[in-house]
């Protein structure tokens, strides 16, 4: 059973993505961001019914989308914003970028520019992980898109036949870029009522489920399943989640794609929406959840005034980290 | 004579399929985004529309099938361009390129030809971090089999674009993310621009500067400066580097004395240092001048505006750079 306490911080963080997202966009827009920019909004459920799971010592991997998963793992913020902001305070220290943040004190092995490369880094901390019998687990984020990625494809083969504590969640937000997830991958409607990849999985050997991933309390149930069978060294398992994503592939997108009614049709069940619905029919005050909005909304607020004040790193810092060692 | 119109460096590109497409139905195109979106830069804008999905294929992220695909589409009697998004990702697909579409024909005594375009992006500047801003050509001429095109202009865009497509065997074409924007003159009618014939950007008589895309334009750029200063600089494009137009750049060279290589790629095994020790064997007697080397140092692409700025090549440092080595008379 979910504490209230649970629920709200889980409340709090999905929240806190939306804001930090909607607040990343209005910056791209004015031009105060440099670079190539992905948002997560419309995802939080995901993110957050996962990682709500996790515990020091496991690591998930992500994706060019991945601002929600830093934050849901519990990245500090301030970092985060610095980093977008190409300055020295950055979480890596304005070498990486949007699409490379990484925090490895939190398990955050990294967002990736290259989609589905997240596949392999994942069965190989789960291998660690296995190795040294530490009960901890491996989430492998992955969008719809990167499903269809060889590297994936192997990677659910590794994790199958070696019996890894890994769980894959694919995010089907319905597009990789333009190219609906419908068009991309060719299933039959056997296992589920719906086409999906969670199909694949089945012929790898690896259980799977479909989920709602606007409803984060779905995406929790069903995670805690794999998490708890990948702990007890039953294997991977794999979660494939239908979902949205709210702004355009990246920031800057026309969206020839598809059109704003669809948009608003998924709107309508917007994950922060739900849950703040079944919140208050749970006893949870409305202001409580006000409180919550407003607190994250300053911590944004805060990150952006610390990014902004925060120095750009010196030139010479462009050689450094190459190796270990000094010599570049 | 044809007519000539400022259009810019994405539309010559488009331009180019368009007419060729028209000219020949063997032609197809595939890759990410390549139909309803156009491409993400918009090069191959309105093909889906005029040559319908059976020619122009939106493909799932599976580089290694959809690329590969076009090597063996290339291999069965078709003309396959192909769009790998930005040359960052050639490592999902690079066994389909180096061990299949360059070393068959090869391999089979020469029986076989590989009509294959490999269309894609380079070229830092945008922070757009390690994982997308790299210009990986030289690692491509490294390799035996593949034919490197890396234009600057939309001229040369649309000629060397049509030469490729019509040209028997592998090659990757080269499109600098910073070019898309530019404008240049360029005829309506198709034109084929023919390998490894360099272009004399312009002449000068002090010192010889190679270029190849964006940095083209730097070097034309360090150039007018330089010439304010009375340093009178050549510089030649040489517009493909396999096949590479040796003998333009010695000519240069015999005449100058010295010798500066502008490259945006790594600097370690690079081109410009494939360039600089041609031209210590061909010219060693005419050099008054140790050969430079202007290139984006072995280190990955930062994020950071200040980090990207302070590594990559431009004309304030090639400026410095023939500073020095016409100092040294
Ligand atoms: C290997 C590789 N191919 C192509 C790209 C370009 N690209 C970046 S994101 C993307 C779409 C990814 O779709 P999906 O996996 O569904 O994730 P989403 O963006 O929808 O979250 C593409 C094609 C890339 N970064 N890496
Ligand atoms: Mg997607």
């Amino acid at each position: 059973m979910l504490t209230q306490d649970k629920l709200l911080e889980m409340y709090y963080k999905m929240v806190l993505i939306r804001a930090f997202e909607d607040r990343v966009h209005e910056l791209f827009v004015q031009g105060r961001i440099p670079g190539f920019v992905h948002l997560y909004a419309g995802e939080e459920a995901v993110a957050v019914g996962v990682t709500s799971h996790l515990r020091k010592g496991d690591y998930i991997t992500s994706t060019h989308r991945g601002h929600g998963h830093c934050i849901a793992m519990g990245v500090d913020i301030k970092g985060m914003m610095a980093e977008l902001f190409g300055r020295k305070s950055g979480t890596c220290r304005g070498k990486g970028g949007s699409m490379h943040i990484a925090d490895f004190e939190v398990g955050m092995l990294g967002a990736n520019g290259i989609v589905g490369a997240g596949g392999p880094l994942a069965v190989g901390a789960a291998f660690a992980a296995k190795y040294r019998g530490s009960g901890d687990v491996v989430v492998c984020f992955a969008g719809d898109g990167a499903q269809n990625q060889g590297a994936v494809l192997e990677s659910l083969n590794a994790a199958a036949i070696w019996k890894l504590p890994l769980i894959f969640v694919v995010e089907d937000n319905q597009y990789a870029i333009s190219l609906r997830s419908l068009s991309s991958t060719k299933l039959q409607p056997r296992i589920s009522t719906a086409r999906s990849v969670a199909e694949r999985a089945v012929a790898f050997g690896i259980p799977s489920v479909t989920v709602d991933g606007m409803d984060v309390l779905a995406v929790y149930e069903a995670a805690k399943a794999a998490v708890e069978r990948a702990r007890a060294g039953e294997g991977p398992s794999l979660l494939d989640c239908k979902t949205y994503r709210y702004y355009g592939h990246f920031e800057g997108d026309p969206m020839v794609y598809r059109s704003v009614e669809e948009v608003e049709e998924w709107k309508k069940r917007d994950p922060i929406k739900l849950f703040r619905e079944r919140l208050v029919r749970g006893g949870v005050v409305e202001e409580v959840l006000d409180d919550i909005r407003r607190k994250a909304s300053l911590e944004v607020e805060e990150a952006v005034r610390f990014a902004e004040e925060s120095p750009y790193p010196e030139p010479s810092e462009a050689y450094t980290d190459v190796f270990t060692d000094p010599y570049y | 004579m044809s007519e000539l119109r400022e259009i810019t460096f994405v539309e010559a590109l488009n331009e180019a399929l368009h007419q060729e497409m028209e000219r020949d139905p063997t032609i197809v195109v595939m890759g990410e985004d390549v139909g309803v979106y156009g491409g993400i830069f918009g090069v191959t804008k309105g093909l889906l529309e005029r040559f319908g999905p059976d020619r122009v294929v939106d493909t799932p992220i599976s580089e290694t099938a959809f690329i590969g695909a076009g090597v063996g589409a290339a291999a069965a009697g078709l003309r396959p361009v192909v769009e790998l998004m930005f040359v960052d990702f050639f490592g999902v697909c690079m066994d389909q390129i180096y061990n299949q579409a360059a070393k068959m024909r090869y391999m089979f005594g020469g029986k076989i030809k590989i009509p294959l375009t490999i269309r894609t992006t380079i070229g830092a500047g945008l922070s757009a971090a390690a994982q997308h801003s790299q210009t990986l050509y030289s690692i491509f001429a490294h390799v035996p089999g593949i034919k490197v095109i890396v234009p600057s202009t939309p001229y040369d865009a649309k000629g060397l674009l049509i030469s490729a497509v019509r040209d028997d065997n592998p090659k990757i074409f080269f499109e600098h993310k910073l070019l898309y924007g530019v404008r240049g003159p360029v005829p309506k009618e198709p034109y084929a621009i023919p390998f490894g014939v360099a272009d004399v950007k312009t002449e000068g008589s002090d010192v010889t500067i190679v270029a190849v895309a964006y940095m083209v334009h730097e070097a034309l750029k360090a150039s007018n400066e330089l010439k304010k200063e009375g340093v009178s600089v050549e510089v030649i494009d040489p517009r493909t580097l396999v096949p590479f137009d040796k003998e333009a750049v010695f000519k240069s060279v015999r005449k100058t004395g010295r010798l500066v290589v502008v490259d945006e790629d790594y600097d370690r095994c690079g081109f410009a240092s494939w360039v600089a020790a041609l031209v210590a064997d061909e010219c060693f007697g005419y050099l008054d001048a140790p050969i430079k080397r202007v290139t984006t140092p072995t280190v990955p692409i930062p994020f950071s505006p200040t980090l990207e700025k302070e590594i990559l090549p431009n004309a304030e440092k090639i400026v410095k750079t023939v500073k020095e080595v016409v100092k040294k008379v």
